[in-house]
């Protein structure tokens, strides 16, 4: 719980400064309802950005309760929305191929989760081969994909596609984004993760799982069903944010889409209070941690230190909420 | 020089330790403790969990740092700061868990921290000097030489204690304090054990010896120490060393009905449990036939590693069966995994609890609900007011000691831990109970609360199976007694043949009860 307020404060300290350099960065002569304008759109991206993030970061964060880790969340990103794109321009109409996704997604999921619970192989090894294999399927089926081209490709499907790019991203038929719907999707999302880790059997079973492993299976839980779902939660969030990111972006390359979008997705959950060890956190925190990279990064870009700095500010940031967080739990130790 | 076995406390004592007094956040861990050990001398520090007891070791060994008292060494005062600082004064602590690093030598292990180096900033390895030394320290506890080679994982537990003495005695020890060091241990390696403390005793080390075992303390000890709610409770020297009176300090007051035979009849009814020619996956070749009737204790007896564990796991369901059957109240029932076990209502008090039996970052009420969420909710939730009643509901019968069910577990005493376990499956109605060291690091007071609660179950019609160590426990509580040597029944012992002497006969592979 400490370690939720922790990231909230952190939140707020960002937000802070990233409106204060904005004001700051404004021009004097424009008026100020034009700099509250400029603002908020610039906020609506960072929402939105946070609400993509958020949802990678509740699968990461469900693996991560159960004692796994999973490397191929940024592949999975890429390759869906790659397959997403594919799908379109072929011909599949957009209702159908949402959902078709997303079960390519938990498919996944489902042979990680084999190959780690009944193969008893590692899961960092295992999803570290699925970064790579998910890569190379994604470059294997496209070069490029984009909203534009699926459009072109089957313009009889643009009404519906059009429909489908308001309700998960927010933007109106000029591609204007208008309100953060990514966001809305992720609180939905985490509301309902939320009411499964903490009100229901299953989520008792994660957090059993994730601290004694063998504990869970001598009270009768079956620990491989269970770590399984988690994996298969994971990698389907993971398309569904493959599919968010092919409608928000002008366009997907197989080779870069959704790069290093694991570490964020990792990052984000431990940000939030998930331990890597296993059995720790709560839905609130991951939401919480999630939010904290996008804006990060836009204050970082907006005070003109430009992108190259990003990973070394992300790198720190992490380092130093963690040398914080370790000071805390030393000092509430109990001493026995 | 070598000082008598029994030194006169006249003399200037190896360790006195006076009017130490420790306060932990909210809790008075020690009030104003004492303790005097001669050279030569085995003093027993007894008293229930939360006495002190280790508190009190930790200080001596500089561990900890007392907040008032003082404590000399052949008589001059001494302030350790860290266990390092103990060490080379000749203080030596063997934890209850042992701290071997498990995946080097027995060699590596003897002079971990002290290597024996060649000359030079390069600080290489002398092993052949260290191999000869080690030889010596390990003949001292009685290991042959070609152990030193051996990767401690490869070690059984009473080896590994044996490694551990071995390793303090290289430091020229002249305390040795040991915290329940044969929990873990077998009779034949805990006879190995004594006779080491035989060996030091005759050579002037002094030892500290904390025990749960009563029998133990009165086989080892020239004195005892008890202690009660972290004040000295009395002591006790020679002939006064016996059950009741230990037992009477430790508790203030008398345990009566300590082994208690009041709710069941002691022969049982149908057989609840049957193990038909049983086989299990890396277990024997020699199939296993038993039988545990509804309503009696059946004892089960053997040497570490004569597999009555495995056999309990594969009941259970946790090891994979290859042949034969397993019969629950007659109708044979296919175990692949503890779910189906527990289906079938035969449930496990595992040996080890904090690796099997809880989750120990979690709350009480969490382990107690975890094999009871089935019936405490559906997809849509678990019931709230179902699950606090429960919680409640066992805290209270159990007399669990805690704060509230919101409490980890893994802060509770060790008997309290345990009684965790059993609430959790309490919960279920279990038909057939198998317990595996049931009160391995529960002291006293807790054992004769779980002692009732197994008789009470028994009594209302549950088959109890327990595995133990513990010779006093079997013969106190058991109703039947099957005895394992080397993964097949030895034997069953009833009535008037279930003494000691038979156990052991059978359970060192000697022939016929």
């Amino acid at each position: 719980m400490t370690r939720v307020l922790g990231v909230a404060g952190i939140l707020l300290a960002l937000y802070v400064g990233l409106i204060g350099t904005y004001w700051q960065n404004s021009p004097a002569s424009e008026p100020a309802e034009k700099s509250l304008e400029r603002l908020g759109n610039n906020l609506i991206d960072v929402t939105s950005l946070q609400g993509r993030y958020g949802i990678i970061t509740l699968g990461a964060a469900l693996v991560i309760i159960t004692g796994g880790i999973d490397l191929s969340i940024g592949s999975v990103v890429g390759c869906s929305a790659v397959l997403f794109g594919v799908l379109l321009e072929s011909g599949v109409h957009p209702y159908a191929a949402v959902p078709l996704v997303v079960l390519f997604g938990a498919a996944v999921g489902l042979v990680n989760a084999l190959l780690i619970t009944r193969l008893k192989l590692q899961p960092f090894l295992v999803t570290l081969c699925g970064m790579f294999v998910y890569r190379g399927v994604a470059r294997l089926m496209a070069g490029t994909v984009s909203y534009d081209a699926s459009v072109s490709a089957h313009p009889e499907f643009a009404g519906a596609l059009s429909q489908v790019r308001f309700l998960l991203v927010g933007k109106d038929a000029s591609g204007a984004v208008v309100f953060p719907a990514q966001f809305v999707l992720l609180l939905v999302l985490a509301g309902v993760v939320g009411f499964f880790l903490h009100r229901t059997a299953y989520g008792r079973y994660w957090y059993a799982i994730g601290h004694n492993e063998l504990a869970a299976k001598y009270a009768g839980v079956n620990v491989n069903r269970h770590r399984a779902s988690a994996y298969v939660i994971c990698s389907a969030l993971a398309s569904f944010a493959g599919v968010l990111l092919l409608l928000d972006s002008p366009d997907v390359r197989s080779q870069s889409g959704g790069l290093y979008l694991e570490l964020y997705a990792i990052l984000g959950a431990v940000l939030g209070g998930c331990s890597l060890r296993g059995g720790e956190g709560l839905a609130v925190g991951m939401v919480l941690g999630a939010m904290v990279l996008p804006v990060l990064e836009n204050l970082v870009s907006l005070r003109g230190l430009g992108n190259d700095v990003i990973p070394a500010v992300i790198g720190l940031t992490l380092l130093l909420g963690t040398i914080v967080d370790e000071l805390i739990r030393r000092r509430s130790r109990v001493h026995r | 020089m070598t000082p008598p076995a029994t030194a006169s406390a006249r003399a200037t004592p190896r360790l006195h330790a006076s009017g130490i007094s420790k306060r932990f956040p909210g809790v008075v861990a020690l009030d104003g403790v004492g303790l005097s050990l001669a050279p030569g001398e085995v003093l027993a520090v007894i008293g229930e969990n939360g006495a002190g007891k280790s508190t009190l070791m930790k200080i001596v060994a500089g561990v900890y740092q007392p907040d008032t008292g003082q404590v000399s060494l052949d008589g001059r005062l001494v302030h350790f700061v860290g266990p390092a600082d103990a060490i080379a004064a000749g203080v030596s602590l063997i934890h209850q868990e042992l701290n071997l690093a498990e995946n080097l030598t027995v060699l590596d292990n003897l002079f971990l921290g002290r290597e024996v180096t060649t000359a030079g900033p390069l600080r290489v390895l002398d092993r052949r000097a260290m191999a000869a030394r080690g030889a010596e320290l390990l003949a001292r506890v009685g290991l042959v030489p070609a152990r030193l080679h051996t990767r401690v994982e490869g070690l059984a537990p009473g080896e590994k204690q044996l490694v551990e003495i071995a390793r303090a005695l290289g430091t020229e020890v002249r305390v040795l304090i040991m915290d329940e060091p044969t929990s873990s241990l077998t009779q034949r390696e805990t006879e190995k054990l004594y006779e080491v403390i035989d060996s030091l005793r005759a050579a002037g080390v002094s030892v500290l010896y904390i025990s749960h075992r009563l029998a133990e303390v009165k086989r080892c000890a020239d004195r005892v120490t008890v202690l009660r709610d972290g004040r000295n409770a009395g002591e006790l020297a020679g002939p006064d060393i016996t059950h009741d009176r230990m037992v009477r300090l430790m508790v203030g007051r008398d345990m009566t009905h300590y082994h208690p035979k009041v709710h069941r009849s002691g022969t049982g009814g149908a057989a609840a449990l049957t193990l038909s020619q049983l086989r299990y996956r890396g277990g024997p070749e020699t199939p296993v036939s038993l039988e545990v009737k509804a309503g009696e204790i059946l004892g089960m007896a053997g040497l570490v590693g004569a597999g009555r564990t495995e056999l309990a796991e594969a009941v259970f369901g946790v090891r994979d069966t290859v042949a034969g059957q397993v019969l629950v109240e007659g109708r044979p029932v296919s175990v692949r995994s503890p779910e189906d076990a527990i289906r079938a209502g035969v449930l496990l008090v595992p040996e080890d609890r904090r690796l099997h039996g809880l989750i120990v970052p979690e709350s009480v009420g969490f382990n107690i609900s975890l094999p009871n969420l089935d019936r405490l909710g559906s997809v849509f939730g678990v019931r709230r007011t179902a699950e606090s009643s429960l919680h409640a509901t066992w805290i209270d019968r159990l007399r669990v000691k805690t704060p509230s069910a919101e409490q980890p577990v893994g802060l509770l005493s060790g008997g309290n831990q345990q009684k965790v376990v059993y609430g959790k499956w309490l919960a279920r109605d279990p038909r057939v109970l198998i317990l595996d060291e049931p009160t391995r690091g529960v002291d006293v007071g807790a054992k004769a609360e779980i002692y009732s609660l197994i008789d009470e179950l028994a009594g209302r019609g549950v088959a109890v199976w327990m595995i133990t160590s513990d010779m006093e426990e079997l013969l106190g509580m058991s109703d039947r007694v099957a005895v394992m040597h080397e993964g097949r029944l030895a034997g069953i012992l009833t009535g008037g043949e279930l003494t000691e002497e038979a156990v052991m006969r059978l359970a060192t592979g000697a022939s016929g009860p």
